[in-house]
């Protein structure tokens, strides 16, 4: 196919060592029908300016790598299409995240809130930090056991969710999407008995009643795994863990 | 240069490097563990993998079947000793992981699912619908978080080791946000850093496979091992060459030529089984080196059909049903609609052969022992013995999680014996580097990265492809020979700190330069054919077990080693065959009228 037709891509640049504000830098990029917005960086990085930064690696939507904004939405590069648009396409790095360089954001808080969700399996008897002494056997777990987390399962961690919501936006303390979506994930698993160590978290304030419940995240989720369904289940649960704590001894 | 100290720094923190941080972390509680990968963890190229993960599991497989599937596998290039543990210890850590909370397929009782697999006799596959490296990449890395002795190094990236006296000291490392040079002290070092399919132009790779442990090992005289043999799968798609599992075949899919006809039953792979019963071992599930090669023959006879410029042939999954393949292949449904708009349901799927793996690697021991004392290597960088000249599908996933566990534990033995380093010559090391570093800054010219790496790529694709010359292997040679003197001329235009990705891909084009010769190397000295590496040369287009039932060992000659300089020397090493010994290697109904061997 000859890649005879041209598109604008207007790119926020942004060195930290010698910019103070960020600028707008336009590429002239070639593209068909198959041309992805990831593409077009590559070409840019290769033929343009080398000096453009964003990450990348699986071009398949897997490995949650190349977040950016097209047009002011949270987008994955990988699949997102030239031909989706009609006019100059707008790419900046991901909202509510500081931006390191050009297209690249600083994860390290979305790292943070994944961590202090406690996103392992849990079980009484032993911990992973513990070598068990009796050669272990699967766990039992039925496909409708497996279905009632499974979809929960499949984030992968490209941040789109946290650039869509307006809560992470006004407060990065709260934990987020992703984060809230992934101890649901485990707190569903019938293999899991780590509930009771996950709700203090979830019960928090930066917990799941953060979540004013605007559901752009499951919006703009790449893997349409409704992290609004995730946290608002979330909420179910915390307010049920409410209950049952006022008639405890 | 900031200077860190640690008991073990691992390399890479995909499924191999985390499995190893883990059983570190279990062994020993107070091992300082340092996990430095070039991504963030969940970004490695693990998370590609769809299809799945072996393990004998039905009462009626064994050991001994999953044993010979591997070694046939490998057209007898496996080293049997190597064989024999991994299928031993592969279920127990399929288990390990589903107790770490992966969300493995199951049958209606709640057992585990397992599925075909191309080159296995028996179903042993465990699979998480087709995403099971994704899950397994996920489980892990979620997992090792609650480890505080796991000090993880993200956007970290290595550029070279520091060896003193043989022996592994540490490695010295750019943190990518900064562009701050790390010496990371360490009395254990392993290398789980991924394969090298980038340096081919259509593969299944992320952009980070890059073979950058391979190199770093090899610049230090480490030898890497069965080179030549690099595997294409039989299913990527056109252009792209993004993966479309093998899972797809071992749940019924089946391969068409331009004309609708199964073309394998003419390959050695029939007869054709019906439809919607794939029988294991036969047409579709058959080994990937076999269906790749049929793609070629396909080809040559021009039955291929065309999508764009690419020669394609055509993968069916109609007859499965849309609710079967989205429990099944969700992700190859979302993968068809969003690169080639088809729907597996009502279309074709058009699909080439693309490079998917690195069956060579570093060389180490059974132990993932290097050369080096103190220096092991895992995964796909390594070359452990357990694939010979053609890897099975889903043994690779396993082998992550066996051989991970093996280094780990080992790394923490030599971490508590080893004597303290000599770090006045770690010093000199460190300055060297600092110097070659800023003596690759310069002006803009017109040769780029970009351009020298496509050089490479497209010279490997001609010259080291499914079927090899003479002619076209040395020609490929000479011309990553002249990328090698470009290369040394080549400068780095953008002299930013922070996030300098022309740097990055300088280094990661360095490291492909000298993999890709000895790939090319190792291809052009085995003169016969074998598994994945098959030769068009008069005399060499069958297997000789006479003179090459050998690894072959690639090193860099030293007076000129380091920074993609020197040139690849070829010798040999003896197969460990203890016993299985080599016989025709034969699939569909020609291997049912051999047996019983």
């Amino acid at each position: 196919m000859e890649k005879t037709v041209e598109k604008t891509l207007v790119i926020q640049r942004y060195n930290p060592e010698h910019d103070q504000t960020p600028s707008q830098q336009s590429y002239q990029v070639p593209f068909d029908n198959s041309t992805s917005v990831l593409d077009a960086l590559l070409y840019i990085q290769q033929s343009l300016d080398p000096s453009l930064a964003f990450r990348w690696s699986c071009r398949m939507a897997i490995c949650g790598s190349c977040s950016v904004m097209v047009n002011g939405i949270p987008k994955l590069g990988c699949k997102t299409f030239l031909r989706e648009y009609s006019g100059d396409l707008l790419l900046e790095p991901l909202a509510h995240f500081a931006t390191e360089k050009d297209l690249v954001s600083d994860m390290t808080l979305f790292l943070q809130h994944l961590q202090a969700v406690k996103p392992y399996l849990i079980r009484q008897e032993q911990s992973a930090a513990t070598t068990p002494a009796s050669k272990p056997q699967p766990h039992k777990q039925t496909p409708k056991q497996l279905a009632k987390y499974r979809k929960f399962s499949s984030c992968i961690n490209c941040g789109l969710c946290y650039a869509a919501c307006p809560q992470f936006g006004l407060n990065p303390e709260f934990l987020g999407p992703a984060a809230l979506t992934l101890a649901q994930r485990y707190n569903l698993d019938s293999r899991d008995q780590g509930k009771a160590e996950r709700m203090p978290q979830l019960n928090g304030k930066n917990g799941v009643w953060g979540c004013t419940f605007v559901g752009f995240c499951s919006d703009v989720c790449p893997k349409h795994l409704d992290p609004a369904a995730a946290v608002n289940q979330g909420k179910v649960a915390s307010a049920t863990d409410f209950v049952i704590g006022l008639f405890k001894p | 240069m900031q200077i860190l100290h640690t008991d073990i720094a691992i390399i890479g923190g995909g499924g191999a490097g985390l499995r190893a941080a883990i059983a570190a972390a279990q062994t020993d509680p107070n091992c300082k563990i340092s996990l430095l990968s070039k991504v963030y963890p969940m970004r490695s190229h693990t998370v590609a993998a769809e299809g799945g993960a072996a393990a004998v599991t039905l009462g009626h497989d064994s050991l001994q079947a999953h044993f010979d599937d591997t070694v046939a596998g490998s057209d007898w290039l496996a080293d049997q000793d190597v064989v024999d543990y991994f299928v031993s210890h592969a279920y127990d850590e399929l288990v390990q992981l589903e107790r770490w909370g992966c969300p493995w397929s199951r049958r209606d009782d709640g057992s585990v699912l397992v599925r075909r697999f191309g080159g296995m006799k028996t179903e042993r596959t465990w699979f998480a619908a087709d995403k099971t490296g994704f899950h397994i990449l996920h489980t892990l890395f979620q997992t090792s978080l609650q480890f505080a002795n796991i000090a993880r190094l993200d956007e970290f990236f290595v550029l070279d080791l520091l060896v003193a006296e043989q022996q592994i000291a540490g490695v010295l490392a750019m943190q990518l946000s900064t562009g701050q040079l790390y010496q990371i002290q360490a009395k254990s070092v392993i290398l789980a850093t991924g394969g090298a399919g980038r340096v081919f132009h259509y593969n299944t790779n992320g952009g980070i496979v890059t073979g950058d442990g391979m190199a770093l090992a090899y610049r230090h005289g480490v030898a890497l091992r069965d080179m030549e043999f690099v595997q294409y799968h039989p299913t990527g798609l056109p252009g792209s060459g993004i993966l479309i599992t093998e899972a797809s075949r071992g749940e019924g899919g089946i391969l068409l030529n331009k004309d609708g006809y199964r073309y394998l039953q003419d390959y050695g792979l029939g007869p054709e089984t019906p439809l919607g019963k794939p029988e294991n071992k036969f047409m579709e599930l058959g080994p990937r080196d076999k269906l790749s090669q049929a793609f070629w023959h396909e080809q040559q006879k021009g039955r291929t059909g065309n999508y764009g410029e690419h020669a394609v042939v055509y993968l069916d999954l109609r007859h499965l049903g849309s609710s079967y393949l989205n429990e099944r292949l969700p992700f190859i449904c979302e993968l068809a609609k969003s690169y080639v708009n088809v729907d597996p349901a009502k279309a074709l799927i058009p699909i080439r052969p693309a490079v998917h793996y690195t069956m060579g690697g570093i060389l180490t021991d059974g132990q993932c022992q290097t050369s080096i004392a103190g220096l092991y290597a895992i995964g796909e960088c390594a070359s452990v013995g357990l694939h010979g000249a053609n890897r099975l599908g889903s043994n690779s996933l396993t082998e992550l999680l066996v051989f991970g566990k093996v280094a780990g534990v080992a790394a923490v033995a030599h971490a508590k014996q080893s004597k303290t380093l000599p770090v006045s010559a770690l010093n000199g090391q460190s300055q060297q580097l600092q110097h070659q570093l800023q003596a690759r800054f310069g002006a803009k010219q017109s040769e780029s990265v970009a351009s020298l790496r496509k050089a490479m790529t497209l010279a490997m694709e001609q010259g080291c492809g499914i079927y090899r010359t003479t002619e076209g292997m040395q020609q490929c040679l000479t011309t990553l020979q002249q990328l090698k003197q470009r290369y040394q001329q080549l400068q780095i235009s953008d002299h930013s700190r922070i996030f300098n990705y022309e740097l990055l891909q300088h280094y990661e084009l360095g490291f492909g330069l000298d993999v890709a010769e000895a790939m090319c190397a190792s291809a052009l000295a085995r003169q016969e054919s074998r598994g994945a590496h098959q030769r068009l040369d008069q005399g060499m287009q069958s297997r000789n077990d006479t003179d090459y039932l050998q690894h072959s060992i690639a090193q860099l000659m030293p007076e000129t080693a380091g920074a993609a300089g020197g040139s690849a020397n070829i010798s040999y090493q003896p197969v460990r065959i203890t016993k299985s010994t080599p016989a025709a290697r034969l699939y569909g109904d020609a291997a049912n009228k051999q047996e019983p061997v």
